[in-house]
């Protein structure tokens, strides 16, 4: 059986602000880390793989060719295999562009009965990216996974968490899971695989591989929708700042408590 | 459309360092007195507008323009289950009426399932033109392939302009394969909404994972497709209904799907915090589960609800149904009070309609002090502990 796992790197803080005066983004630090969603779809694919015999994993990941520190991090942790797609021309993707860029990937991969994604990056936010990869691969995808129930030789059988809910549905191969945090403890990467995997080539895969070569596809020219204008978020014009020691700020709060009636 | 150039000849290593301490994405490499632009470039365009002169370019490049005129509508998709209508729905209504205003064209209602007259019925009431309701046994349950296919059959139909869908926890998982399908743009979780006199969709969120928000546009692709949270927009009042039902066949729609809902297990009901009137949000600068005892007192006194952020909920301190943020719930209280929260732009987000915001924090550079009306500058573990001796005074 043959599992794909998509994983991103994602700022470890949210590191980008605005200069208010000059509009110019400041960048607080580099600090990067895998996307924290991704960490249960990983550990999610290594418990298949100890429940099922002959599971290979492999992970892949669309960025910059520093995004294979990730790569690395899910190798030691368990994975069998890892490619990054990446190449200039994929700058400036927005989700359908992405999504098209990994689908791209995955259809050259070609060999998958299952991918899993992370429900979400923390930082797009979106939730997309895992539902447009299996809409472009033409298979069905189930969404915000927390547990395996049952894998048979043509399917499998999950549990999806919804806000009050929770539902069992059973999906055939190929299909795609978006997973989201449930009782899988993501494993740390380990000393001993790191020693077997340290060699282990990360295969990197451009543009001039994919099956579509079209540049209009990827990136800019491949993204609907463009970012028109980026702004500092609003801010109230009367915001009351107190300071002081803090019985005279406590004090304060009991008071607008009090002014407001909830006290 | 286009791509950034880099004038080469004026590369200098001063220049350079420059453009890499400008660029927030660490796109720039400068290697052998080459500068180039690696895959993390995001087309911000900082390079080009508030770089070194004369070294970055952007190149527009032109496309074939589709006729927007040809795209007419403002659709809202009425998600339901067992056969209710989620009220996000009427919510995205009232805001596609007031976009209409603008552009003068038509406001639509799309409900899928099975035995669901009575929720077009609903939307009428909300004043709007036409509700398209497609009923067949196979969508009595919400299934993401049959759906997506309705949706698809319904555009190829009636070509609308914008297609609007609630920011549930099944419409983000509906919308992305609606808008691959379609293969347009999709903007997530929109905190505000207006429109061009051409039609175009302009969608505000935050972006770029950072304390900023992005005004997004989709210049060239139709539909137009966004979702929003719920609580987002109000509700428009109901009116004299003028609007007519229209029934479409579904018998040239394809009903396939290998997904089989075996079993729905309803979880243990938790008071949501969407509909909280009084709520203190306790953030990341608790440095343990059991400090969140600090707040009791005050908790008791206001009658209030606990609500977090997204790194307690990672932490496994709360039910994921009590985080607040474009991520968890949009809230909108007479009065919330946030302790120890850092302000990430996506927390902002989910509360800043609320009416009454205190917040305490010793950072004084803390985002949520901008939109509070209250900014208590002081440390959560000096002043909660002050202000349970001060509750224990009033009390007695």
């Amino acid at each position: 059986m043959n599992i794909i796992t998509c994983i991103k790197q994602v700022p470890a803080s949210s590191n980008v602000k605005v200069d208010s005066n000059t509009g110019v983004l400041i960048r607080e630090s580099n600090n990067v880390k895998m996307n924290p969603y991704d960490l249960y779809g990983l550990e999610t694919a290594f418990q298949i793989k100890e429940m099922k015999e002959s599971v290979d994993i492999h992970a892949v990941t669309m960025g910059p060719p520093s995004a294979k520190q990730v790569l690395e991090e899910a190798l030691y942790m368990g994975a069998d295999e890892a490619t990054l797609v990446s190449d200039r021309r994929f700058a400036g993707a927005d989700v359908l562009a992405t999504s098209y860029t990994l689908s791209q990937l995955i259809d050259h991969i070609s060999n998958y009965d299952m991918i899993i994604c992370g429900k979400q990056t923390t930082d797009g936010d979106t939730a997309q990216v895992g539902p447009e990869i299996a809409e472009f691969l033409n298979i069905p995808h189930v969404p915000y996974v927390v547990d395996i129930i049952e894998i048979n030789r043509d399917g499998i059988v999950v549990k999806s968490t919804y806000d009050t809910y929770d539902e069992i549905v059973s999906v055939k191969f190929p299909c795609l899971l978006t997973l989201d945090k449930g009782s899988q403890v993501p494993r740390l990467p380990s000393y001993k695989r790191k020693q077997i995997m340290k060699t282990h080539q990360i295969e990197t895969i451009t543009l001039d591989d994919l099956d579509d070569q079209n540049p209009n596809h990827y990136g800019l020219n491949g993204s609907p929708t463009q970012v028109e204008e980026i702004f500092p978020p609003d801010k109230r014009s009367d915001s009351i700042q107190i300071k002081g020691s803090n019985k005279e700020v406590t004090k304060e709060i009991m008071d607008i408590l009090a002014k407001n009636r909830y006290l | 459309m286009g791509y950034i150039k880099i004038n080469q000849k004026k590369v200098t290593q001063d220049l350079a360092d420059e453009l890499q301490d400008i660029c927030p994405f660490n796109a720039f490499d400068y290697v052998d007195q080459y500068l180039s632009i690696n895959a993390a470039c995001k087309v911000c365009k900082i390079c080009v507008n508030k770089g070194p002169e004369g070294i970055c370019e952007f190149i527009e490049e032109t496309q074939v323009q589709i006729n927007k005129k040809d795209y007419k509508g403002i659709a809202v998709y009425i998600e339901q289950k067992d056969n209710q209508a989620h009220k996000v729905g009427w919510e995205l209504i009232g805001k596609a009426k007031e976009l209409a205003l603008k552009t003068e064209e038509p406001v639509y209602a799309i409900v899928i399932g099975n035995d669901v007259m009575k929720i077009a019925e609903e939307a009428l009431n909300y004043g709007i033109d036409k509700v398209f309701v497609y009923q067949n046994k196979a969508y009595r349950n919400f299934n993401v392939e049959n759906y997506t296919n309705v949706i698809e059959a319904f555009y190829r139909k009636y070509k609308v302009n914008i297609i609007l869908v609630g920011g549930t926890m099944l419409g983000r998982s509906f919308a992305p394969r609606i808008a691959a399908r379609l293969r347009t743009g999709l903007t997530a979780d929109c905190t505000k909404l207006d429109i061009k006199e051409n039609g175009d969709l302009l969608q505000i969120r935050p972006a770029f994972g950072g304390n900023i928000m992005a005004k997004i546009h989709t210049p060239n692709n139709r539909p137009q497709l966004a979702t929003i949270r719920y609580k987002m927009f109000d509700a428009p009042p109901k009116i004299k209904r003028f609007g007519e039902i229209v029934e479409e066949p579904t018998d040239d729609i394809i009903i396939k799907t290998t997904i089989e809902l075996l079993d729905t297990i309803h979880q243990p009901k938790v008071k949501d915090i969407n509909d909280a009137e009084i709520i203190i949000a306790v953030g990341r600068a608790f440095k343990k589960q059991s400090d969140l005892d600090l707040i009791k007192p005050l908790q008791k006194r206001l009658n209030a609800e606990i609500a977090c952020t997204r790194p307690l909920i990672e932490n496994g301190w709360f039910d994921p149904r009590k985080q607040i943020g474009l991520s968890g719930r949009t809230v909108k209280p007479k009065l919330i009070i946030n302790l120890g929260i850092s302000g990430a732009v996506q927390y902002i987000e989910g509360m800043k309609e609320s009416e009454l915001i205190i917040t305490v924090n010793h950072d004084s550079s803390n985002k949520l002090f901008d939109i509070s009306h209250y900014a208590i500058h002081g440390d959560i573990y000096d002043i909660l502990p002050e202000l349970n001796k001060q509750l224990e005074v009033l009390e007695q």
